[in-house]
């Protein structure tokens, strides 16, 4: 499937969110990609309970609300979201479109692209054993999909949140056998499920231990080693590892689109965004210059810069007539969000 | 004031560092590690291990860091995040190390 637009904005957090009314107000479609299958970055998924302070003109607001909010500000533009879908490569076509490819084969075509990445696109926070990556999907999982799956399995269990706790109490239902592995006694849960594990006679816990390293051919485990904090290693026969340890970024995607990477951040030439590759800019956290500052409003007005540098790209030979947003308006919606996911 | 850091590779290095800084603030401008979430306790990414004689002259870790410890990996009993280890005159010359693949 392909999407035509004028700019495809990578990362749906707060600066790609706003990006798509900085691109709007210009005249200028947008196209939002995120691996994540809601809006909001780090909002969204690290902390949306949480009240920011210093969002200028709003004393206070959670960064949920915010997060509608830059919806409901985006809405009259209608982008298109492409939301469960991480944006893996990007090509030109002779005539200087970009066409960017979404894990899900999806096709963006675009004048210009901009990076809203943030930290990176957000999968799991992977532990770092060694060959884990050969079996990942066969019997390394980082969440759980189908119950069934463990059915009849050895599952070995890590991390200690909730998701842990709850899903040892629910997979012991129909797995052969359940082993939970935390760094601490404590976990971060409900009291009474972290009770209700602890008593179950199908659930083992082994406390204070942390994931040392797999055994299996072929991407199937055999078992999965584990160490005590500060001390020895054992060995316990596991058919299927769940390992939740929560989110984390990862500018891999992005390796290969000839943009210049330094580390976790893009540099950038502060006066317009632009990336080292003409026609890709980057704003918000990815976006590096001297003097950055690492804060939702800067991000903001680096998406009105970018959008702006951009136009000359999507619009050549038109001319940029400045005018603010009480004289512009903004166009009245005919239709609803159009969300799509994998 | 100074901090010094043996690197994952057994290197060692010492690093000036500003009263009232934190290690991470002080590392991450280094380029030792990146800090992401700023010292809001929201990851792992500055996860180091504080020598042992050292540790006791730290303050005891709030409950946030203890529950963002546990989405790091190779922890040590004396694993810490060391944004929320600020530099004063009580761990001038702190040694802590880069916790290396597992
Ligand atoms: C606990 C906490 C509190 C904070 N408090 C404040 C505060 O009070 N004030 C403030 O200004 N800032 C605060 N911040 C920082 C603020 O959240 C960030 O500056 C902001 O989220 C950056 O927005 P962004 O849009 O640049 O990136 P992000 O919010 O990180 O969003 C980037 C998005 O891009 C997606 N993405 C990246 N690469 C790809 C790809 N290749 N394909 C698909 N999707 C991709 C990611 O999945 C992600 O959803 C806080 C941060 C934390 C963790």
């Amino acid at each position: 499937m392909t999407v035509n637009v004028d700019v495809a904005i990578v990362g749906a957090g707060p600066v790609g969110l706003f990006a798509v009314f900085a691109c709007g107000q210009l005249g200028m479609r947008t196209a939002v990609i995120d691996g994540l299958a809601d809006p909001g970055g780090q909002l969204t998924a690290l902390y949306p309970e949480k009240p920011i302070y210093d969002i200028p003109g709003r004393s206070k607001i959670r960064a949920d609300a915010l997060v509608d909010d830059l919806l409901a500000q985006a809405e009259p533009y209608e982008p298109n979201y492409i939301l469960g879908h991480h944006a893996q490569a990007c090509s030109e076509t002779s005539d200087g479109t970009f066409v960017v490819t979404t894990s899900g084969s999806r096709k963006v075509f675009a004048r210009a692209v901009l990076l809203a990445a943030g930290a990176g696109a957000f999968g799991p926070n992977r532990p770092p054993l060694e060959g884990i990556r050969a079996f990942e999907n066969k019997s390394v999982f980082y969440h759980v999909g189908r119950r069934d799956r463990f059915a009849g399995k050895r599952l070995l269990i890590a991390g200690g949140g909730d998701s842990a706790v709850d899903w040892a109490l629910s997979l012991a239902e129909v797995a052969q056998s359940v082993t939970v592995v935390h760094r601490r006694d404590t976990f971060r849960a409900l009291p009474a499920a972290v009770a209700a594990m602890q008593a179950d006679p199908r659930i083992q816990v082994e406390t204070p231990y942390q994931l040392v390293g797999l055994d299996g051919v072929d991407g199937h485990l055999r078992a999965v080693n584990i160490g005590r904090i500060g001390g020895n290693a054992k060995r316990i026969g596991a058919d299927a590892l769940l390992a939740l340890f929560g989110l984390s970024g990862d500018l891999g995607p992005l390796a290969d689109w000839g943009v210049h990477i330094d580390g976790k951040t893009i540099p950038v030439d502060a006066k317009t965004c632009e990336t080292s590759r003409s026609g890709i800019y980057a704003i918000g956290d990815v976006a590096r210059y001297p003097g950055k500052l690492n804060l939702i409003l800067t991000g903001f007005a680096e998406a009105a810069t970018a959008a702006n540098a951009a136009f000359a790209r999507v619009f050549p030979g038109k001319t940029l007539h400045s005018e603010y947003s009480t004289t512009r308006g903004v166009p009245v919606s005919t239709q609803n969000q159009h969300f799509q996911t994998a | 004031m100074q901090i010094n850091v043996t690197l994952a590779d057994g290197s060692t290095r010492t690093i000036a560092a500003q009263e009232g800084l934190s290690v991470m603030e002080v590392l991450r401008n280094a380029g030792i590690l990146d800090g992401e979430c700023n010292g809001s306790l929201a990851c792992a990414t500055c996860h180091v291990w504080v020598d042992e004689s050292w540790l006791d002259k730290l303050e005891t870790p709030l409950e946030g860091e203890e529950d963002m410890l546990d989405v790091a990996f190779n922890i040590a009993p004396t694993s810490r995040l060391c944004c929320q280890i600020i530099m004063g005159p009580g761990n001038d010359g702190i040694r802590i190390s880069m916790p290396h693949p597992l």
